[in-house]
């Protein structure tokens, strides 16, 4: 029964493909929070997301590249050094982009939505002018490499281990800045009322500075994380981009909580279908089943109920 | 007077775009005294208000701000510099709670608590400071705003059509807490208002504005009403 297998494979099989989707939910969870915060914030649609999602996982390779060098000793420790850089280099290539391109085109989402599509490709040359058009790998320390053996046929990969701890608490921060600390006071009357934000004394530009470079950063360390799962090619942001759009829009754009909801349904869903069919058809269903709910629900999963 | 002003707006030009709304104002504020520029709809009053706050930009002409020019500063610089402003339909952060929308506030001069006058003024809103703003009711909102504009620690208090879409018994309080602000803080208000009698209540000097120039000025005790109210009349 069951396409050849029997129950307690399929209960094996659903828990590893189980947690492989969950280390795609950590990619798509960096992705998405970077995003929506960004897209909450200034309505910026950031079509280059996934390019600075790339820069990361570069980063990530070069850095295992100087540790295999230089520091060989170091190199088990090599990935939380890659990760910091990661969040450093996409978190300040950000704010640059945001001093430089977005900040000009404020209100003008059609404009903005071509401006960084163009920067998305200009990023991608430049990607395959350095390091070439083939895809790179890294190699990660030998502590993680192995899995963690939960049954006879269960098996859970420690790195995925690491990635999914790593997003935890990138998560975890990032709810704490918004929902507890003094910046994200600034941030939530930006989102609510700009111009009325700039009326109580917030520097509204420095915000949306920050917050640009902080959504950058964060798809820095979903490069690093995506590293673990994929190998690293000039064009690879694309594939990720228009899921983790998904995400967000599936998820309600004005609420975090609604994109964790919904980037872990969307992984699940995927990385469970795509044992048993294809991995387009995975695909198919996954986005018809969002377009479905989004006819019905169109504010997405996750709303606030207040009078506007 | 025009030496201590408080607040001195001198050949102020302002607009949007190509059309020029305000045709050259002078007007000068002084230390805790309240002004209100009374005129019809489209007369140029928001105009006023957003121009003086840093939402619409000077074309030419000054605003002096206890001596210092801010007419060309940004609009949070301006805040910083002692303008607090209560816009037209209160515009409260309306997912953030009572307590965060006065918080937002403090960031202009790094104050770390409200201070408790705030709440002292506005006992409600200790009781609701958990409530989302966007859930108070219109009068509510209004004292909300006001608080917010407060926890700035401005010098001058700029007010923008603030009975607009408040009951009749709230106004009368809306116009005591004002002038209790004033007396307890020593700050200039600057409202704009079309409500004759609160405009009245509250005004030591009545500015009328139309098409875009002052065209009457009077302090409060020798204001000939029925000739502001053919001001207002439509």
């Amino acid at each position: 029964m069951l396409m050849g297998y029997s129950l307690g494979d399929i209960g094996s099989i659903m828990a590893m493909q189980g947690f492989a989707g969950l280390s795609l939910f950590s990619v798509f969870l960096l992705m998405a929070l970077g995003l929506a915060i960004i897209f909450g914030q200034m309505g910026v649609i950031n079509m280059a997301h996934g390019e600075f999602m790339i820069l990361g996982a570069y980063v990530t390779y070069m850095t295992s590249q100087v540790f295999t060098t230089y520091l060989p000793s170091l190199f088990a420790i090599y990935f939380f050094v890659a990760v910091v850089l990661a969040f450093c280099v996409a978190g300040a290539l950000g704010m640059l982009v945001e001093w430089a391109l977005i900040r000009h085109l404020y209100r003008r989402p059609l404009d903005t939505l071509l401006a960084t599509w163009g920067l998305s490709l200009i990023l991608q040359q430049v990607y395959r002018s350095v390091f070439g058009a083939r895809e790179v790998g890294v190699d990660q320390p030998e502590w993680m490499m192995g899995a963690a053996s939960m049954t006879d046929t269960i098996q859970i990969p420690i790195n995925g281990l690491i990635v999914m701890a790593l997003t935890a608490v990138i998560s975890v921060f990032v709810f704490l800045l918004i929902y507890w600390m003094g910046w994200g006071k600034r941030v939530r009357a930006v989102m609510s009322n700009r111009a009325m934000a700039g009326a109580v004394g917030i520097d509204t530009e420095f915000v949306d500075r920050v917050t640009f470079g902080i959504g950058c950063g964060i798809a820095g360390v979903a490069g690093s994380a995506f590293t673990m799962i994929g190998s690293t090619s000039p064009t690879a942001g694309q594939l990720y981009i228009v899921d983790t759009f998904l995400v967000v829009v599936f998820g309600g754009a004005q609420s975090l909580l609604g994109t964790i909801a919904s980037a872990f349904t969307i992984s699940q869903a995927r990385s469970t279908m795509e044992f048993f069919l294809s991995g387009s058809m995975a695909q198919v269903i996954v986005l018809l089943t969002v377009v479905g709910i989004l006819m019905l629900r169109p504010q997405g999963l996750f709303v606030l109920k207040v009078r506007r | 007077m025009a030496t201590d002003a408080m607040l001195k707006v001198t050949d102020l030009h302002a607009g949007y775009g190509q059309s020029e709304v305000l045709h050259g104002l002078n007007f000068s504020v002084a230390p805790a005294e309240i002004v209100v520029v009374v005129g019809r709809n489209g007369m140029g009053k928001t105009t006023l208000m957003k121009s003086l706050i840093g939402m619409v930009p000077v074309r030419t002409g000054t605003i002096e701000l206890g001596g210092t020019d801010v007419a060309h500063m940004k609009t949070f610089q301006r805040v910083v510099k002692g303008i607090a402003f209560v816009p037209q339909g209160r515009m409260i952060f309306s997912n953030m709670t009572v307590r965060e929308n006065i918080e937002t506030g403090l960031f202009a001069h790094n104050t770390p608590t409200v201070p408790p006058d705030i709440y002292t003024l506005f006992p409600v809103l200790q009781e609701m400071k958990a409530r989302r703003g966007g859930n108070l009711s219109g009068g509510q909102q209004q004292m909300l705003a006001i608080a917010r504009a407060l926890a700035t620690d401005p010098k001058v208090l700029l007010l923008d059509e603030p009975t607009e879409g408040i009951q009749p018994s709230i106004i009368l309080e809306l116009a005591r807490t004002l002038k209790r602000i004033r007396d307890e803080r020593g700050l200039s208000i600057v409202a704009s208002e079309q409500v004759l009698s609160f405009a009245l209540d509250i005004a030591d000097r009545v500015l009328v504005l139309e098409g875009g120039n002052i065209v009457h000025e009077d302090a409060r005790a020798d204001v000939d009403e029925e000739k502001v109210a053919r001001y207002l009349a439509v």
